[in-house]
């Protein structure tokens, strides 16, 4: 069953330091075309710094959010990662330390800003969050040499507007925002309008916390585009919230913490992560739907903050994109994997994962999903008008 | 020793010093910080500048006055339920607990021992509207078959008083501790009732029990955050819960800032027209006699 990854990895690996010897005059002069274009004082800096010594750092720091990644529940251990540092000999410091995009960039603003390394090499941050990280100038360049497996990547996921070519951030997992319901006590809750409006729901709804996927929903709901979002859609929909909010509709606005209110009968329907209920749930009751007018699928990406090592980073994102690698990770987080070629390889460590349509979803599904507006996520008034309507 | 013999008059200070150092450096120095960020204006990305913007603090009063009214009315319930439920439990301990005193004592702080976090969790355990309390009280018909405990201003208010009871009922044991049994004794033998010798002496007696106790539930009760996070809905959000949203959200620390300033005024103002209303020269010489 390993064989042949192993094999795979092997050439790959070996295909690497061929690459990094035979490249290296190229690299220099893409560069110092880089720098002349970013005018970034950092970005020549890490440039020169990879062609300069590529060679792998001792240990990779890697902080990340929590259930985000493979572990054996018998040893705790986590077999990605174990492997990682057998392959390439590099000890991998794995972090849970984020829990929310916001509390996140608090707590290292002030050293980013102040050009500190933060002493992370790979953090994990979801799109908006992202974005805002690369216009402030926060995060390196990732090593495209080392990181061959990136051809892997969801075509569908290749070029977000923030970072049109990938140059700096890579997808970790995606996922859904859609409805979560309970089939026992309400039966089937597909449409944002019922659960605004609903009396038999009233006060048995809650919303999420994050902007972009409550607002997202809302506003294509409301038959506007979630992906540029104007003024008047986004007011016209936080009128719709606010009503909602005031009739007693909605009992909260919650983060992950709506599954147990879920699983209790506390709450009968609100907006839900995918794979929280594809992994997470137990009650056979609680059923899960894209939302026909559009699910947010909303992506974590890897960035290398400034003052990671980019080689080693790169080479463990080229690692994670190997579907071997991808499937193992996957068949634990119940996430949607931006890795193509996971499909295949998944039955080998989770049988009943093959063909579940919140981890592998199909065309059709993702056809009526869109990717939230990044500027509107992390814009102030929006921000400060949605927070007045959750209640601060 | 030499050197304190000469300088008697040094010794309170030098004793104060620890003190004030600490008060320095923890507490005005941060005000300081505080004060300074609150007068600022800009945003995440461009950079927070000083320019003495006072209309942080207006913005304050016109943008949140419900949010503060609320905070000081949900803090001055629970701190009045607090009192009603803990004056009886201190005067039962100090009084009739005898050689189980210390256990009891130790049972009225043992929810401390939990996280705060937890405690208002199991909250939403016991009213949940599947659970057994709202059971009962639909039983009983004292609810409608939709109405609901949690997500509520009860819920809200039940948390923050069961949160802060230990506040209330520790100096209040205190000071029924130190009442001078003999005092009541003397009371007794002139003739009082048990209702009026409690009234005219225990009570007075208790007086400072009752400053400490209602201070030390109101003042973190009016700032409190997570019993309206997890326990209310939007409607029942508290000053707290929006400055939180400011500094963490929002990212507008100015106005954070200034909000801070003002239930710190706010709470300021009212101690002090309460401790002159309660007499803080009674309430101390209190617990000296």
């Amino acid at each position: 069953m390993i064989d042949r990854p192993f094999t795979r990895r092997d050439l790959l690996r070996r295909g690497l330091v061929g690459g990094a010897a035979l490249s290296l005059p190229g690299l220099l002069a893409a560069c110092g075309g880089d720098g002349g274009i970013e005018g970034q004082a950092g970005q020549t800096e890490s440039g020169e710094e990879t062609t300069a010594e590529r060679k792998l750092a001792q240990q990779l720091v890697f902080a990340n959010w929590t259930f985000y990644i493979d572990v054996n529940e018998k040893t705790k251990k986590r077999p990605t990662l174990e492997k990682f540092t057998r392959e390439t000999g590099v000890k991998v410091r794995y972090v849970e330390e984020v829990n929310d995009n916001e509390e996140w960039f608090g707590k290292y603003q002030a050293q980013l800003k102040a050009g500190d390394d933060i002493g992370r090499d790979i953090v994990v941050l979801t799109d908006w969050m992202a974005a805002r990280m690369i216009r402030l100038g926060y995060v390196q360049k990732k090593d495209k040499e080392a990181i061959p497996n990136e051809q892997n990547l969801n075509p569908a996921l290749a070029s977000p507007g923030w970072d049109p070519s990938r140059d700096y951030s890579l997808p970790w997992q995606s996922g859904l925002t859609g409805i979560a319901f309970n089939k026992k006590t309400i039966g089937r809750v597909t449409t944002v309008d019922q659960l605004l409006t609903d009396p038999k729901l009233k006060g048995k709804v809650t919303m999420l916390s994050e902007m972009p996927d409550t607002m997202g929903v809302l506003i294509a709901a409301q038959g506007d585009d979630p992906t540029k979002v104007t003024d008047d859609a986004f007011d016209k929909a936080i009128g719709t919230l606010q009503e909602a909010v005031d009739s007693g509709q909605i009992r909260r606005f919650t983060g992950n913490d709506y599954a147990e209110d879920l699983a209790t009968g506390n709450v009968w329907a609100c907006l839900a992560w995918s794979g929280d209920i594809a992994a997470g749930i137990k009650n056979p009751s609680i059923d899960f739907t894209v939302i026909d007018t559009g699910s947010h699928l909303w992506t974590d990406n890897m960035l290398i903050p400034n003052g990671g090592d980019v080689f080693t980073a790169s080479t463990y994102m080229n690692y994670v994109y190997d579907p071997a690698v991808a499937a193992e990770i996957a068949a634990y987080v119940y996430y949607i994997t931006p890795v193509e070629g996971t499909e295949e390889r998944i039955a080998e460590f989770d049988e009943s994962a093959v063909g579940n349509e919140l981890i592998f979803p199909t065309e059709e599904t993702l056809g009526k999903t869109f990717i939230f507006d990044a500027e509107a996520s992390d814009n102030p008034d929006y921000k400060e008008k949605f927070q007045a309507v959750i209640g601060a | 020793m030499h050197f304190l013999h000469r300088h008697r008059g040094l010794v309170p200070y030098l004793l104060l010093a620890p003190g004030l150092a600490w008060l320095a450096l923890f507490f005005l120095v941060p005000m300081y910080y505080l004060g300074y960020t609150s007068l600022q204006t800009g945003d995440l990305f461009s950079g927070y500048a000083f320019s003495w913007a006072w209309e942080n603090y207006s913005d304050a009063f016109s943008l949140y006055r419900g949010h503060f009214a609320r905070s000081l009315q949900y803090a001055g319930l629970a701190t009045l339920f607090a009192l009603l439920i803990s004056y009886p439990l201190a005067y039962w301990i100090a009084f009739r607990g005898g050689r189980w005193k210390n256990l009891l004592l130790l049972l009225v702080i043992a929810p401390f021992f939990v996280t705060y976090l937890i405690r208002t969790l199991a909250w939403k355990t016991i009213l949940a509207d599947q659970g057994f309390v709202l059971d009962v009280l639909r039983t009983l018909h004292l609810v409608g078959e939709d109405g609901r405990l949690l997500a509520t201003t009860t819920a809200v208010v039940a948390g923050i008083t069961y949160n802060y009871l230990p506040f209330m009922a520790l100096p209040l044991y205190v000071s029924l501790e130190q009442v001078d049994r003999r005092l009541v004794e003397a009371a007794e033998d002139l003739y009082a009732s048990g209702t009026k010798a409690f009234l005219r002496v225990t009570l007075p007696l208790s007086v400072p029990g009752i400053f400490a106790g209602t201070l030390l539930t109101f003042i973190p009760a009016a700032g409190d955050f997570i019993n309206a996070e997890l326990l209310g809905t939007p409607r029942q959000q508290m000053i707290g819960n929006v400055i939180q949203s400011r500094f963490k959200e929002v990212a507008d620390y100015p106005q954070a800032a200034a909000l801070s300033f003002v239930l710190i005024a706010g709470l300021l103002v009212a101690v002090l027209a309460y401790t002159r209303a309660v007499g803080s020269e009674r309430a101390t010489q209190g617990t000296v006699a």
